[in-house]
């Protein structure tokens, strides 16, 4: 009797929460179905939580109409997607010199990754930011220059965030879990470290890869704060700066806005349903590894 | 022999040299991107860099953090009436001597020029007089407390709350995975989007406050984000409801790595479900504690995303943290020398705070 109420209790414990992370996520999903009047008086009512009154699309053909979507999805996608292979191949190299060959300065090198893991990215922005102003370029234009700054274009977005410790972390956890004789014997056959690398060590590490292309995606399409301070021309703009077009007449048009906010969450929820496995592992190995 | 020891140090150098080369392009770019802007944090604040000048920045010593650090208290008094009361202005207040002249660059207390007013406090009836505090920088005093505030109630109870939800959903019940999904989704989203979603709602004909006056009549709405009591509480929930199931998950990890048999074995000792916990639960959760408990402290201490979407550090600069005004000097008004040396005390802060951690963690190994 008393394990029941224990059940009962827990059931309507995890009912509760579900309600408490649900209903925000509810009302954003809702409200951009419903026309800005529709959507004011609904809320504050059970209605708001509920596909009702006269429910339609127009809200994504306005934020379609006002703002470079596409543009702005490219841009993300790209930016996200060089970054993730580009740091897929920069970190695991890194990891596997580290988890599983000897050379020089090897500690020296740890210590710094390791030391690199607790700081907050918001420290460096600013210094970042002097750096890449004053930063010298080569561009191609008829011909080969040196030009001063990286920004208003893609490398900005893409190039400090290839190598990352956690990333290297990951790798290096995971090449520690293979056996050692794996090496050994492929040594012994004449096989050179690189040959291990490319043909041993990475063809093992899927659940790795798929970790920590999860872990660079999901931060990439999330960048909101490095592509407001580098990025000025629309054209090399990611999805989240979008936002800021809504900002001009705040107030005025909320069903777009929750429309937006829709259109910039679907993709990460999709992308975590898929790889629900890839993901709650890596978190989870974090915690318990570090 | 001889050859045997040759080869061998043949593949050592082999193996030296190849490891170079895949280290390579992961250092360079570390080096580049995170060691050379730390570097930068802790230089350029001893200058007075400037973000799009055209013209080197001069060395300026110690002068940013003087005015960032700089705190002093001087006493004013108020002329005492005949019949012993002290002196008020026509709107009924004490009426002290002006600040000002004793602030301006000519004045005649040194540490006090340049220095604006923080807090009055030991206002003294009998003497007439109030002590006041000024600081180079009132909004970093602001700021820092700002930070500890939202730091000091985040990571326990989103630590706490993260447990719970975590032992909620490892129970073996129906439909738990759905459970464990919906507390992570509002992880994945960005904090942008999150921080737009709950403006909605905190407005003062949003959802908050309208279905409270559907419950409360005569209920008065309050401005969440635009009142200073109540814009860095509204803040502190929207931050934990949003990050709460990140580390939900990460206590689950912790959980699944205690053996089942250490909880049989406590069973049968004829121990209760609050004895499992003590004993095996809590002991077992140590590493995961620790970690948790950075990984919060530093994600708060670096409050920054739904300040700048909500509130810009306002109203009265109630919300104002230490990355928030590094970035508005650095960034909005481009004077990367004083908002490097603002990172410079965060980034001191972040160190001392994470060696306080890793000393406690090996006090818990041992």
């Amino acid at each position: 009797m008393k394990l029941n109420i224990g059940r009962f209790a827990s059931y309507f414990g995890a009912i509760v929460f579900t309600v408490i992370f649900a209903f925000p996520l509810v009302f954003m999903v809702m409200s951009s179905l419903k026309p800005d009047f529709n959507l004011l008086q609904d809320v504050g009512t059970m209605r708001s939580f509920l596909p009702v009154g006269p429910i339609s699309f127009d809200n994504y053909v306005g934020v379609y109409d006002r703002i470079p979507l596409l543009r702005f999805i490219f841009n993300s996608l790209l930016v996200s997607t060089i970054t993730v292979v580009l740091g897929l191949f920069v970190n695991s190299m890194l990891g596997f010199a580290l988890a599983r060959m000897e050379f020089r300065g090897k500690n020296f090198v740890f210590a710094v990754i390791i030391s690199t893991l607790i700081l907050p990215f918001e420290v460096l922005a600013i210094p970042l930011l002097y750096l890449m102003v004053k930063a010298p370029w080569i561009s191609f234009n008829g011909g080969f220059h040196i030009t001063q700054g990286i920004f208003n274009n893609y490398q900005v977005q893409i190039l400090p965030f290839i190598a990352n410790a956690v990333s290297v972390f990951l790798f290096m956890q995971y090449f520690k879990s293979l056996p050692k004789e794996l090496d050994e014997a492929a040594l012994v056959d004449g096989a050179s470290w690189f040959m291990i690398y490319r043909k041993i060590a990475m063809p093992l590490a899927g659940p790795a890869i798929g970790t920590v292309s999860v872990l660079t995606f999901l931060p990439m399409w999330n960048s909101y704060i490095w592509p407001v301070m580098t990025v000025q021309d629309e054209e090399f703009r990611p999805i989240m700066i979008g936002l800021q077009y809504f900002y001009v007449n705040f107030g005025t048009a909320w069903g777009q806005i929750m429309a937006y906010l829709t259109i910039l969450t679907i993709p990460v929820v999709i992308l975590f349903l898929s790889m629900q496995r890839f993901f709650v592992n890596s978190i989870a190995t974090t915690g318990i590894k570090g | 022999m001889q050859s045997k020891v040759k080869k061998q140090n043949a593949a050592k150098r082999a193996e030296n040299k190849t490891a170079r080369w895949l280290a390579a392009p992961g250092l360079i770019l570390i080096g580049i991107f995170t060691i050379i802007p730390i570097s930068l944090a802790l230089t350029l604040g001893f200058t007075n860099a400037q973000l799009l000048a055209p013209t080197n920045p001069d060395f300026t010593g110690l002068n940013n953090f003087k005015t960032l650090l700089g705190v002093s208290a001087v006493t004013l008094h108020a002329a005492k009436q005949p019949d012993g009361t002290c002196a008020v202005d026509e709107n009924g207040e004490i009426a002290y001597e002006p600040l000002r002249p004793l602030t301006r660059d000519n004045s005649p207390r040194k540490d006090l020029r340049g220095k604006s007013e923080v807090k009055r406090i030991f206002a003294n009836a009998e003497k007439c007089s109030v002590l006041v505090v000024v600081a180079g920088d009132p909004v970093f005093w602001r700021s820092l407390t700002n930070t500890f505030f939202f730091a000091l109630i985040v990571v326990p109870v989103q630590a706490g709350l993260a447990l719970i939800l975590a032992l909620l959903v490892n129970q073996r019940l129906r439909g738990r995975n759905f459970f464990r999904t919906v507390y992570f989704i509002p992880t994945l989203s960005s904090m942008v989007v999150i921080s737009m979603l709950w403006r909605f709602m905190y407005q003062q004909d949003g959802l908050f406050n309208k279905s409270i006056s559907n419950f409360m009549p005569g209920y008065a709405p309050i401005d969440w984000l635009g009142n200073p009591k109540t814009a860095m509480p509204a803040i502190v929930v929207l931050s934990i409801w949003q990050a709460v199931g990140y580390h939900m998950i990460i206590w689950l990890g912790g959980l699944q790595t205690i053996p089942a048999e250490l909880y049989e074995a406590v069973r049968m000792d004829g121990a209760n479900k609050w004895d499992e916990f003590k004993h095996v639960t809590i002991p077992g959760l140590r590493h995961t504690f620790v970690f948790i408990l950075i990984t919060i402290t530093i994600a708060a201490l670096g409050l920054f995303v739904q300040i700048n979407v909500l509130t810009q550090g306002g109203p009265l600069d109630s919300t104002s943290t230490l990355v928030f005004q590094s970035f508005t000097r650095g960034y909005q008004r481009q004077e990367i020398g004083y908002g490097s040396a603002i990172s410079f005390v965060f980034f001191i802060l972040v160190l001392v705070i994470a060696l306080i951690q890793r000393s406690m963690t090996k006090r818990l190994d041992t």
